[in-house]
């Protein structure tokens, strides 16, 4: 029997702290490379708008076919930015409460519990406005994480990394299939969800946005109020409760904050993987292991790594294009693999 | 002192018998129970035929209206089935009982999304039209995935748990391959998106059926040879080896043998979901501890492709492919996973 423990990089112990100016450069180098995939965003396409023609279109002194591009490219560049550090924040929060390196929202299978719950909405309770989408998503987005996390705790050894990786894996395969049933006889919810499926963020308008906004300014707070928490429950669960930390409170409270982040990321760009699992392991090597960096830096690189994928999903097909969802599983998956390598296995 | 050591032998003598008697007995029960399950799907369809008018066209004679019915429609698909499912569940026996993991089947870990990939690039992109070339891409990309798996998972030797966590990444690559093959597909057919997403029966022929039974005739008898050896790796590899077993080449062959019969299964029918992964736990809760479960477990996955096949057809309003309820009935597997809460006899 073999199992596998956590790495010796898990979230709290083993990563010295940073000092202080370089935690401030990294944040701010972060800031900057986010601000450049912006622009890139905004500038590359079927047309290739100069930065000149960029400021132009803000500042309304020109208005012509470069303006109308960068006008159209806004929106999708705001969401691929909101979405990306949401899914670095989710990252962040459930690597911290499952202690597991492996956390990930497609990994664990909570968007394929959103999306469920979204399609069961729109076939059977007759759910049409995006709003409700949103709370559907986000209660689907729970009760999957709760699941699979359940059944990874069952046997011996409890949650370890890999029986909740199996877990996650069985229990997206066993919605896809319940998924397929219900959108089957129903041709018309298909052909959308179909495009859906993937993940992407081509479809963003000011008024999705605007719709989600609430609901992702809410649980980033409740995610960055926890960071204090998370750092105890890095201790491990009996010297967080010895410090003083209400250990079932914090984890729910941090988890409750993921979900509605996860949930309202994943109503309106659909599920993409392996951006919550990237990010915060790059980032504790910047910024170390203090949540109160952690957080911010997270969400910051996640933005960052997001938008750059959509850049490139964009770019490499001309005049079609990829999907970031697509893009960040070919990036995300390899990285997986890298992680899964350098896990120290111990043989029991 | 010695007649008691007699009687004692005579006592684990006649254990042995009886539990062999059983599992003979249950061998047999299982088989009647898919040759019913064949005869049935021959019978029940939109016209029910009677046993002599299908014995008769088996038999070769020409009887209207069920010639065609029976012998061109209902017969290739249902030995399909059966041969699917029986691949299925060998397969995944094997892969359970030599990851020593119940929830490692070649679908969860990659190895069927590795076959998925290569029929739908085949057919999507190289525009290959014959069953025999898709079918050998399929089987040719699926070893490569098992292949790289097994590379990617050696690090100073192979662990069972690294193995498993890698053929998760890289199947999540291959699943978002396969999905954005087919949702950028000029024509969208849905029945073959079906077909390569969970698994359908539709559209079965001999040409198809034709590569998947000389696989099994070859493969199983292979991997049946290695049924003993397989059942001592479960008491881990140095004991099994201290009995005699040669470990490596035990597990290479097991590989070889159930990566084969997955590969030229997906490439007759699509992932057929779930089969692979219920087919062993379902065999070993009817076959109990003792008693090789590579036959059982290969005739309940046959079992389970024909019923959930004439569930699918004829229970709902909608035709449902097969992978869809085999799906489901995973689902609820996970669900009864949670509610046994054995823990005790967890070994998940």
């Amino acid at each position: 029997m073999t199992t596998l423990v956590a790495p010796q990089r898990s979230p709290g112990v083993a990563v010295p702290r940073r000092p202080l100016p370089a935690r401030l450069a990294w944040l701010g180098i972060a800031v900057v490379a986010l601000v450049l995939v912006a622009t890139a965003s905004v500038a590359f396409g079927s047309r290739v708008v100069s930065l000149h023609e960029i400021v132009s279109a803000f500042t309304g002194a020109e208005d012509g076919i470069a303006q109308a591009a960068v006008r159209g490219r806004l929106p999708r560049t705001i969401l691929a930015v909101v979405v990306g550090a949401t899914l670095g924040l989710v990252g962040t929060v459930l690597q911290a409460v499952t202690r597991n390196p492996l956390a990930d929202p497609q990994v664990l299978g909570i968007t394929s519990g959103a999306s469920l719950f979204v399609v069961t909405g729109i076939a059977f309770v007759g759910l049409a406005s995006p709003m409700a989408y949103i709370w559907v998503a986000i209660a689907g987005s729970a009760l999957a994480a709760t699941f699979v996390y359940a059944i990874g705790s069952l046997g011996r050894g409890g949650p370890t990394p890999l029986k909740l990786a199996l877990a996650g894996a069985a229990t997206s395969a066993a919605f896809n299939a319940l998924i397929s049933a219900i959108l089957l006889p129903r041709i018309e919810v298909m052909d959308e969800f179909r495009f859906w499926e993937i993940g992407g963020v081509g479809g963003a308008t000011y008024d999705k946005l605007a719709l989600v906004a609430p609901f992702l300014v809410t649980g980033a707070l409740i995610c960055f109020l926890s960071a204090r928490g998370l750092n105890a429950l890095a201790l491990g669960d009996d010297v967080a409760a010895g410090l003083g930390e209400r250990v079932a409170r914090t984890r729910l409270l941090a988890a409750t904050g993921a979900f509605i982040l996860c949930g309202a990321a994943t109503a309106v760009a659909g599920p993409i993987g392996f951006v919550g699992l990237m990010v915060p392991h790059a980032c504790r090597l910047l910024v170390g292991v203090d949540h109160r960096w952690l957080l911010p830096c997270s969400a910051l690189a996640g933005a960052t790594l997001l938008t750059a994928a959509d850049v490139v999903g964009r770019l490499v097909a001309r005049p079609s294009e990829v999907d970031v969802g697509i893009v960040t599983a070919l990036i995300g998956a390899p990285f997986f693999i890298v992680m899964v390598r350098r896990l120290r296995m111990r043989s029991l | 002192m010695s007649a008691g050591v007699l009687t004692s032998t005579g006592v684990v003598a006649a254990g042995r018998a009886r539990r062999t008697r059983r599992w003979r007995l249950i061998v047999t029960i299982l088989a009647i129970a898919v040759v019913v399950a064949f005869c049935l799907s021959l019978m029940v369809g939109r016209t029910f035929y009677g046993p002599d008018e299908v014995l008769r066209v088996i038999a070769g004679q020409k009887v209207p209206g069920a010639s065609f019915t029976v012998g061109v429609l209902r017969l290739p698909r249902a030995v399909l089935a059966a041969l699917a499912g029986f691949a299925f569940g060998l397969a995944g026996v094997t892969f359970q009982t030599m990851l020593r993991n119940a929830l490692a089947a070649p679908d969860i870990i990659g190895i069927s999304s590795g076959a998925s990939a290569g029929a739908v690039f085949a057919i999507l992109v190289l525009k290959v039209s014959s069953a025999a070339t898709v079918s050998v891409l399929a089987i040719v990309t699926a070893l490569a995935t098992a292949g790289l798996i097994y590379l990617l998972a050696y690090k100073d030797g192979v662990l069972g748990t690294r193995l498993i966590l890698i053929g998760i990444g890289i199947g999540a690559i291959l699943k978002s391959l396969v999905s954005y093959l087919i949702v950028r597909a000029a024509a969208w057919d849905l029945q073959v998106a079906m077909r390569w997403l969970t698994g359908s029966l539709n559209g079965a022929a001999w040409s198809r059926v034709l590569p998947l039974a000389v696989a099994v005739a070859v493969f199983v008898p292979l991997l049946l040879g290695q049924a003993r050896n397989l059942d001592l790796l479960r008491l881990g590899d140095d004991a099994a080896a201290a009995l005699g077993v040669r470990v490596e080449r035990t597990r290479l062959v097991a590989i070889l043998g159930a990566v084969a019969l997955t590969a030229f299964a997906t490439a007759a029918t699509g992932p057929i979901a779930f089969v692979a992964f219920l087919a062993g736990p379902i065999a070993a809760r009817i076959v109990g501890p003792s008693g090789s479960l590579m036959i059982p477990a290969a005739l309940v996955g046959a079992l389970l492709v024909l019923v959930s096949d004439l569930i699918g057809q004829f229970a709902f309003d909608t035709r449902y492919p097969v992978g869809v309820i085999t799906g489901a009935v995973g689902a609820l597997y996970l669900v009864f996973l949670l509610v046994r809460t054995n823990r005790s006899g967890g070994s998940l």
